[in-house]
């Protein structure tokens, strides 16, 4: 710890002249502060030691080694109860991971389209987008999510299943999608599909540094895209029919499910975030300087191709820092999955620390998971930020 | 509105009468004319029947037998259950304690969106009108002490989110000043504060202020359920608030800094007589935003079994005299939501253009 | 702008408050104003006598407990709390309700936030012995049963390979309704909800095959469904539900007055003794009554209690039987038999040990 006596700036170089820069003036200050934080921490930490011994708890995690005895109803994990609490917490943040994941995707593709539509010439359009963006926007997220709830339990049974198109079906048990009859099929085709958008990326960044513009490079990064991963799909041996959810007794068999609650939860997000991305999009469409349209149409181009070719690429540039608090908005937000059903984090996390009483380290988990998880988005952000105000610079 | 959003369209090349450019927008070009048609299908299969549950088919009056029969919603339910769901458990002779509170409440949070009392003396006022508020609640001098287990409904809806956010102000201006500080450890501990609580969703607090506070006071103390809540509320909020008013701060021009500087100002001085008003000023938008979502946001507190506005009208369809009316009191709760941000947004909408012209 | 032009032109208006101050001050006010209602240290029943009521946990369930449209608090262990509420204070309304969640009722008594848990919660040995409850007598008998539709044409339990179940968290059922099946060696899809009214919604809806809940709320839920006749309850209990009075360790005293107040309710129905004739017992030369309704004060005096607590209990809230009828019974909307909650005298498991 560098002592105050050190003149600020006497050092230009090295650790410890950056750590004098960091720490500043005012050590006395800095220090009372310091140690009022720490001794409040000290109090606190103790008094809650003190009481869980109290109650007859054993401080620490070795309850995570233990089964943990209650079931859960979705898991992308092989799950059973005789299983421990640290695979079920895993499990609950695997579920809250795969709602913000789906959630994130589909409300930004339905968010920017919103947010064109609400600028639309089309009054009737634009009138309607805005009725949805302040009707979602002035009622409690919670209460909404009741409702999607509600609705998706108010769907018929699996024998009046709705049947919107072929092989996807409706009902109270959930939506049923065709799928794969071999499971393995399933992660080969993710694979397939990763490796896929990976050779196209790859190929095109390389295209264009190499300067190469032209058809034919083009074509030869399409093929390799897609040949390589059909060729590793057809590799692996995997069967590939698709089985088509069926109605067998009361339910279906075949297929896939995906559950009421995830899907409320999912509709509910969505709709929610959609509706702040909307609103997102068109301020940073409008913020994209009215002479640029004027010139681009000088330029004759249409309508949809400024928009697509030079006023959104600039509006990113607005959209994306506040996308980037709409995803953590949304990751957060999941947790209201208790209320509704759905397993989420929050979900196995309170059922845990009802069952062990290990109060204090299921919170702590819970916060770091979450943070854990913010963290990672924003990062990603970030990076997608820097490399945009890179283009914009260069 | 819809004025508003032609406008903002790319301009047109000739000027035409309004009819005329609402025509070309609604079947000018044949996409048009099919998004048109699309929305009016839209509407005709939503709109229809949710007037006939809404008001052709609802009952208005009378008892819940005649509810059962009825296709459409049960508004006698609400009428029944009106005191109810507003004031929860709060003493039926002393309910005009409550509603005065709330309506003070309402009304500090409404006259100080008004720039006329953007000055110092509001803050005079909102001491007076929150002790008021308080008391009111309480019982001191308007009569016997009602404990905070009866406190529910709309006033503690508001309540939390007014005290919220008035008592996260202190905490995030000094979290804000210093995150702005060139004190690395003080700023270390700002950041750190400021980023987990951004991090984790407002269930996660409030569930370590219920579950986890209680064990960290000494063996034997108890601390109020309303209060943990408010102040897992006062918490979370000041974290937001801190990075707004940072925003603010942030958007005051060095030239600001160094002119207090210049005139001999201390830091405190010049922070509070200087920059602060500035800043508090670009960024009060941003508040109102912060505060409809934090109105929104207390209604979380159902998961600590407390009973705000969503609460009672909740609860207010499990009486068994009048069991299962979810539909209607999710709805009415909704209309209040609805009415307040309305309004609210709205507000800050104007705000917005009035602070950007001046 | 004004403000920068206006600021510094009063610079040194170190006069008054400062805002800062201000605010600190509402802030320590209100939380000044809102801790008197706070609890205080010691044991409970002193901090129950220093408070001058009595904090009960509860949860929300039609025909349990529910708030009226006076948003006062009606049902079946409401009135086992105001029963309390008269063993201390003489008085049905010094007790104050605290609604908790499933998930943190138990905390939250561990935690000192109410005196004494009445939400129906299941007495178990963890509960009594790692965790650091006492429980009170058995105010319920429930057991934990599973509601399906007749069209599923299952008569029993273990017919239900693979059924989907609606199941509350953080109760009981959530461990039991796992064991059940795995005991059976058949699978099953639990929907685990934490809300009593979500859950029994999802299930009206067709969302699960079964609705697993104690069985009391599975009889008040199937009178509820739009057809009540188109559900069974199946025959199998698949536990043992006691619902009973939980109190945090440390205090004997507050304990017995749980259990006697209990105990009022079953022994003047045992003698025959209701709300409507209890004063014509007063004259009664049986020294049993007697002593029951403090005509004779030894009892009373002995506990520290009122001596005729009994007496106030059964005069204001009724004996156990019509607390039942009144709240839950076959006449009400809820509709319940009272089954193993009848007396040990007409083959029910509900028995006062003797008042002497």
């Amino acid at each position: 710890m560098p002592s105050s006596a050190v003149p600020p700036g006497a050092l230009r170089s090295g650790p410890v002249a950056a750590v004098t820069l960091w720490w500043g003036g005012r050590s006395g200050l800095q220090a009372a502060i310091l140690a009022l934080v720490l001794l409040g921490g000290f109090l606190l930490g103790s008094n809650t030691l003190a009481n869980m011994e109290r109650f007859g708890i054993t401080p620490g995690f070795a309850f995570l080694g233990r089964p943990a005895g209650f079931e859960i109803g979705e898991a992308l994990l092989d799950y059973r109860p005789q299983d421990s609490y640290a695979l079920a917490l895993l499990v609950g943040l695997l579920n809250t991971v795969k709602v913000a994941l789906a959630g994130c995707l589909i409300a930004t593709v339905l968010g920017v389209l919103l947010g064109v539509a609400r600028l639309s010439g089309n009054a009737l359009l634009s009138g309607l987008v805005q009725g949805y963006v302040e009707l979602v926007r002035s009622t409690p997220l919670l209460l909404q999510l009741f409702f999607w709830s509600a609705t998706f339990q108010a769907l018929p049974s699996p024998r009046q299943a709705l049947n919107p198109l072929p092989g996807v079906f409706l009902c109270n048990r959930g939506i049923q999608l065709p799928a794969f009859a071999d499971g393995r099929a399933g992660g080969w085709l993710l694979a397939a599909i990763a490796l896929a958008l990976a050779l196209a990326l790859a190929g095109t960044v390389l295209r264009r540094r190499l300067g190469r513009r032209d058809a034919l490079s083009g074509l030869s990064v399409a093929a390799a895209a897609c040949g390589l991963p059909a060729a590793l799909l057809l590799a692996s041996g995997a069967p590939l029919q698709v089985e088509v959810p069926e109605l067998a007794g009361f339910n279906f068999s075949g297929g896939t499910t995906v559950s009421p609650e995830f899907s409320a939860l999912l509709v509910g997000l969505v709709v929610n975030a959609a509706a702040m991305i909307a609103e997102i999009v068109r301020s940073g469409i409008q913020a994209v300087p009215a002479g640029q349209w004027e010139a681009a149409r000088a330029l004759g181009l249409p309508r949809h191709r400024i928009m697509r070719l030079v006023v959104l690429p600039q509006a990113m540039r607005v959209i994306v820092p506040l996308l980037t608090s709409s995803y953590l908005n949304l990751t957060k937000n999941s947790s209201l999955a208790v209320a509704i059903g759905f397993p989420d984090l929050v979900s196995v996390i309170n059922t845990s620390a009802n069952q062990t009483g290990q109060v204090l380290e299921t919170m702590a988990i819970m916060m770091g998971a979450y943070l854990t998880v913010n963290l990672a988005v924003s990062a990603a952000m970030n990076l997608y930020n820097r490399r945009l105000a890179a283009r914009g610079a260069r | 509105m819809t004025d508003g959003v032609l406008q903002s369209a790319p301009p047109l090349t000739s000027p035409r009468p309004r009819w005329q450019r609402l025509w070309a927008g609604l079947f000018g070009t044949p996409l048009n004319a099919a998004v048109t048609l699309c929305c009016l299908a839209l509407l005709g299969w939503v709109v229809p029947p949710l007037l006939r549950w809404t008001l052709l088919d609802a009952v208005w009056v009378g008892p819940a037998d005649r509810c059962s029969d009825a296709a459409g919603a049960c508004w006698a339910f609400i009428g029944e259950k009106l005191r109810y769901i507003l004031f929860g458990f709060y003493d039926q002779d002393r309910q005009w304690r409550p509603a005065a509170a709330g309506a003070i409440l309402l009304a500090l949070a409404g006259l100080s969106g008004m720039p006329l009392f953007w000055r110092r003396a509001t803050l005079g006022l909102w001491l007076f009108g929150l002790a008021a508020a308080l008391l009111l609640l309480t019982g001191g001098p308007a009569g016997p002490a009602v404990p905070t287990e009866r406190w529910s409904g709309l006033p503690v809806s508001l309540l939390l989110a007014v005290v919220g956010l008035v008592g996260a102000f202190p905490l995030a201006v000094l979290l804000a000043l210093a995150r702005r500080s060139s004190m690395g450890g003080v700023r270390t501990l700002a950041v750190l504060f400021i980023e987990v609580t951004r991090g984790v969703p407002l269930i996660a607090v409030l569930y370590v202020a219920t579950l986890l506070l209680p064990l960290m006071l000494p063996a034997g103390a108890a601390i109020d359920k309303l209060l943990r809540a408010q102040i897992a509320i006062v918490l979370f909020v000041s974290a937001y608030l801190a990075e707004i008013l940072r925003a603010g701060l942030q958007s005051i021009p060095a030239g600001q800094y160094e002119a207090a500087q210049a005139l001999g100002l201390g830091y405190w001085q010049s922070m509070r007589l200087v920059i602060l008003p500035q800043a508090l000023r670009t960024v009060i938008p941003s508040i109102v935003t912060l505060a409809i979502g934090l109105f929104q946001d207390t209604t979380l507190i159902i998961v600590i079994g407390l009973f705000d506005l969503l609460n009672t009208a909740r609860t207010a369809a499990k009486d068994p005299a009048w069991l299962g009316f979810y539909d209607e009191a999710f709805s009415f709760a909704a209309l209040i939501y609805l009415t307040v941000c309305v309004i609210a947004s709205r507000y800050s909408l104007w705000l917005e253009r009035r602070l950007r012209r001046c | 702008m004004r403000t920068p032009s206006q600021a510094p032109s009063r610079p040194s208006s170190r006069s008054g408050l400062s805002p800062r101050v201000l605010i600190a001050g509402a802030l320590s006010l209100a939380i000044g104003l809102a801790l008197t209602g706070a609890a205080k240290a010691g044991p409970t029943l002193d901090a129950i006598k220093a408070r001058g009521s009595i904090k009960v946990g509860v949860g929300t369930q039609p025909g349990f407990f529910s708030p009226d449209s006076n948003g006062r608090w009606q049902g079946f262990f409401v009135d086992f709390g105001r029963a309390l509420s008269i063993a201390v204070f003489n008085n049905p309304d010094k007790v104050q309700f605290v609604a908790s969640s499933p998930q943190q009722r138990l905390p939250s008594l561990q935690s000192g936030e109410f005196d004494i848990l009445l939400s129906g919660v299941t007495q178990t040995f963890t509960r009594a012995t790692k965790l650091g409850f006492h429980f009170g007598p058995v105010v319920f008998y429930d057991g934990q049963g599973l509601l399906v539709p007749k069209k599923l044409g299952v008569t029993k339990g273990k017919d239900l390979n693979g059924a989907t179940v609606c199941v509350q968290t953080g109760t009981t059922g959530e461990l039991n309704i796992t064991d059940f099946f795995r005991q059976n060696k058949i699978t099953f899809k639990p929907v685990v909800i934490e809300e009593t009214a979500e859950n029994q919604k999802a299930f009206a809806s067709g969302r699960c095959d079964v609705l697993t809940q104690d069985s009391s709320d599975l009889a008040i839920t199937r009178t509820q469904l739009p057809k009540p006749d188109d559900y069974v309850l199946l025959p199998e209990r698949i536990s043992k539900e006691p619902l009973a009075p939980a109190i945090r360790y440390g205090d004997d005293q507050w304990l017995e007055i749980v259990n006697w107040a209990v105990y009022a309710t079953i022994q003047a129905e045992e003698l025959g003794i209701t709300q409507a004739n209890i004063d014509s017992f007063l004259t009664s030369a049986d020294p049993t009554i007697r002593r029951f309704l403090g005509v004779d004060p030894s009892l009373g005096e002995a506990a520290k209690l009122d001596p005729k607590f009994a007496y106030t209990i059964v005069k204001t809230v009724g004996n156990y039987g019509e607390i039942f009828d009144r709240n839950v019974g076959p006449a009400t909307k809820v509709g319940l038999d009272r089954g193993f909650n009848k007396l040990w005298t007409q083959g029910g498991l509900l028995y006062a040990p003797p008042f002497r």
